[in-house]
C-alpha cells in the first residue's frame, strides 16, 4: 500500500546516503516520486547560490522515479540504487538531455546516446536529477572556466569548490543530491571532493568505461562517483566499473563487491608516506591536519606507517601539462561547428567557419590549452616536449612500482591548501596547474586514488587525506579511506 | 626554450583558432610562463627510459604476453551482418547547425 501522505521530517536530505534512500523507497516510507521531487524542490531554493546545476532533467527523473514506485508498488525487490536522487557532471552525455561540458561550443547539443556509466546507474534504479557544472572540458582546478557561471564552495560562498567536478562536489556537499559522478584527468574528482568535504574516488584507469565521457585526454580520462560516505563510493563503484565493449581501453578485469570488502580489517596493512608530498608548498594546517589522519590510521587501525620515496614527484606537474594538452589538442579537433554544437555566424569561407567557431566557442584556458598541446606536438618540439614528458611518465610509474613493492597503499594530502577564494588564480593560470600538484600523478601512472574527509582548518574549510592504491586495487584504498572514516567518527 | 610571435600565430594555424591581437599577446606571455616551467624536465636523463604513451601498455592484466596478445579481447572477428546498427541519419542530423535534412551544409568549398 502506497504511503498516503509522505512527510519528510524524519528523512533529512542532508544526511541521506545511498542506502538509507534506497531502504526508504524499498520499505514504502516515501515513493521515489516523492523523493526527487523533494530534490527539485530543494535544489530550487538553495541551488541560486551555488550553482552546482546547470540542467534539471526532470521528465526523465520522474519517470524512473515511477517505475520504481511501480516495482514497489508490487512488493517486488528493489535495484540497488532504486530511487537514488543522483548528479551526473555534464561531461557525460546524456540521451534526450542538453549536454555542454561547460563549453558555449556545446550550448545547445542534445546527445542522441546515453554514457556508459549514466546507464548503468539507470539500470540500477538509480534516479538522474540533472547536470552539474564544470569547468570546460574539465580544464581546470576552480570551476572558474565554466562557460556558464562559477560554483560557489557550499561550505564558504566566497571560495571555490575545486575542479573540474565542482558542481558535483558541491551538489553533494549541500545536500542537493544524495551522490554524483565526477570525471577525474588531473584531479578533477578528488580535490573538489577535499574541497567541499566529501569523498571523491577515482578508479583505476580501465575499471570504469569511458564511452560517452566527452574526452579531454584519454589516456588520463577516469569517470568516479562523488559521495558522503566511503560505503556510498563502494557501491557506486561496483555498479559503474567493468569491462565494455564500447571502450577498448575498459579492462577485463573481474569487479569485485566493494561493499564486501571495505568491511575488512586493515590492522597490518602497510601505509607509505611519501615524503615529497609533505615539503615545500604544503600549507602547515593541511600537514598538520593529514599527519593527525596518519597518526590515527596507526593508533586506532593498527595500519603500519612506512616512509617511503617518489623521487620524481616534482616532475609530475610538467609531464602532466605537456600530455594533457597534447591529447587535448587532438580530441578538441572535433569542434568545427559542422555536425553538432555551435557555429560562428558571418564566415564566407570553410576555413573561416573553422577559426571563427573555435574561437568564438572556446573559452580562454581551453585555447590555452589546444595551443600549448599543438605546440608541444609540433614538428621541431614532439621530442623535446611530448615524448620527454611520456617518458617522464614511465619514470613516475616506476616510482610507484618501486614504493608498492613495499606497502600495500600509500597515504598523502590530496590538495596542499583549502579551497581558495573566487579570482584568487584565476589570472594565473601556472599557480593554477600547481594547484593540482597531489593529484596528478596518479592520473599518469593509471592508479586508482580516493579523496576522504579528515577535518577542516580554523577558518571552517574542509582538508582531504588521499589514499592511493596499486592498478586495480580499489578494494584497498576503499577499505583505509573506510577505516579511517568510522575512526574519526568514533573520536 | 622561448615562444616566440611567430611561434604563436603558426601554432594557432595549426590549431584552427582566429585569435584576436589581444588574444595573441596574453597567449605568447602564458605559453612562454608555462614553457619556462616545463623546461625543467630536461634536468632528467631519459636517455634509455620508454615513452609510456598508454597506462595500459604498461599494466595490462597478463604481463607475458605482448601487448597485441594482452588486448585480444578487446577485438572481434570481421563480420558481414549482426554489427551495431549506427545512428539514424535523421538522429544524426538533429544537431547540426545547419542541414538540409540529408548532408551537413558548411560554406562553398570550392568555386565554380
Amino acid at each position: 500500500m502506497r504511503p498516503e501522505k509522505i512527510t519528510l521530517n524524519y528523512l533529512d536530505l542532508n544526511l541521506l546516503t545511498i542506502e538509507s534512500a534506497r531502504n526508504a523507497v524499498q520499505e514504502r516510507q516515501i515513493t521515489a516520486t516523492a523523493l526527487a521531487e523533494s530534490f527539485f524542490r530543494k535544489i530550487q531554493s538553495e541551488d541560486g547560490n551555488i550553482h552546482a546545476y546547470l540542467e534539471l532533467s526532470k521528465d526523465r527523473a520522474l519517470a524512473q522515479a515511477a517505475r520504481m514506485d511501480a516495482l514497489a508498488d508490487k512488493g517486488e525487490l528493489l535495484p540497488p540504487l532504486a530511487g537514488v536522487p543522483l548528479a551526473i557532471k555534464d561531461v557525460m552525455v546524456t540521451r534526450g538531455v542538453r549536454t555542454t561540458a561547460g563549453s558555449k561550443i556545446l550550448s545547445n547539443f542534445v546527445p542522441a546516446y546515453d554514457c556508459t556509466a549514466v546507464a548503468r546507474l539507470e539500470q540500477a534504479g538509480a534516479v538522474l536529477l540533472g547536470k552539474t557544472n564544470c569547468d570546460e572540458f574539465a580544464m581546470g582546478s576552480s570551476n572558474e572556466n565554466s562557460a556558464f557561471g562559477t560554483v560557489c564552495n557550499p561550505r564558504d560562498l566566497s571560495r571555490v569548490p575545486g575542479g573540474s567536478s565542482g558542481g558535483s562536489a558541491a551538489a553533494v556537499a549541500a545536500g542537493n543530491a544524495v551522490a554524483a559522478l565526477g570525471s577525474d584527468t588531473g584531479g578533477s574528482i578528488r580535490q573538489p571532493a577535499a574541497f567541499c568535504g566529501v569523498v571523491g574516488l577515482m578508479p583505476t584507469y580501465g575499471r570504469v568505461s569511458r564511452y560517452g565521457l566527452i574526452a579531454f585526454a584519454s589516456s588520463l580520462d577516469h569517470i568516479g562517483p562523488i559521495t558522503r560516505t566511503v560505503k556510498d563510493a563502494a557501491l557506486l563503484l561496483r555498479i559503474i566499473a567493468g569491462r565494455d565493449v564500447m571502450d577498448s581501453t575498459s579492462a577485463e578485469v573481474p569487479v569485485s563487491d566493494y561493499t564486501q570488502e571495505i568491511g575488512r580489517p586493515v590492522k597490518g596493512l602497510r601505509l607509505g608516506v611519501p615524503r615529497e608530498y609533505f615539503g615545500e608548498g604544503l600549507d602547515p594546517e593541511v600537514g598538520a591536519l593529514v599527519q593527525t589522519a596518519i597518526q590515527s590510521l596507526a593508533q586506532k587501525c593498527g595500519c603500519e606507517i612506512v616512509p617511503v620515496s617518489l623521487p620524481h614527484t616534482e616532475y609530475a606537474i610538467p609531464a602532466y601539462y605537456l600530455i594533457a594538452t597534447a591529447e587535448a589538442s587532438s580530441n578538441l579537433a572535433r569542434y568545427d561547428g559542422v555536425r553538432y554544437g555551435f557555429r560562428a555566424a558571418e564566415a564566407g569561407t570553410l576555413a573561416e567557419m573553422y577559426r571563427r567557431t573555435r574561437d568564438q566557442g572556446f573559452g580562454a584556458e581551453v585555447k590555452r590549452r589546444i595551443m600549448l598541446g599543438t605546440y608541444a606536438l609540433s614538428a621541431g618540439y614532439y621530442d623535446a616536449y611530448y615524448l620527454k614528458a611520456q617518458k617522464v611518465r614511465t619514470l613516475l610509474a616506476r616510482d610507484f612500482d618501486q614504493a608498492f613493492q613495499n606497502v600495500d597503499a600509500i597515504v598523502t594530502p590530496t590538495s596542499p591548501t583549502p579551497a581558495f577564494k573566487l579570482g584568487e588564480k584565476a589570472d594565473d593560470p601556472l599557480a593554477m596547474y600547481l594547484a593540482d600538484i597531489f593529484t596528478v600523478v596518479a592520473d599518469l601512472v593509471g592508479i586508482p586514488g580516493i579523496s576522504v574527509p579528515c577535518g577542516q582548518s580554523r577558518e571552517g574549510l574542509p582538508v582531504g587525506l588521499q589514499v592511493l592504491g596499486k592498478h586495480f586495487d580499489e578494494g584497498t584504498i576503499l577499505r583505509v579511506a573506510h577505516a579511517y572514516e568510522h575512526a574519526r567518527a568514533a573520536s | 626554450m622561448k615562444v616566440t610571435e611567430a611561434d604563436v600565430l603558426r601554432v594557432a594555424e595549426l590549431a584552427n583558432l582566429e585569435l584576436t591581437s589581444e588574444e595573441r599577446v596574453r597567449l605568447l606571455k602564458d605559453l612562454n610562463s608555462i614553457v619556462g616551467y616545463v623546461d625543467r624536465l630536461n634536468q632528467l636523463d631519459t636517455t634509455d627510459v620508454p615513452p609510456m604513451a598508454q597506462v595500459s601498455d604498461r599494466y595490462g592484466v597478463d604481463q607475458a604476453k605482448t601487448s597485441s596478445e594482452r588486448f585480444a579481447y578487446a577485438s572481434r572477428d570481421d563480420v558481414l551482418h549482426g554489427l551495431r546498427p549506427s545512428l539514424e541519419r535523421q538522429e544524426a542530423l538533429k544537431n547540426a547547425p545547419q542541414s538540409d535534412g540529408e548532408f551537413f551544409k558548411v560554406p562553398k568549398v570550392i568555386e565554380k
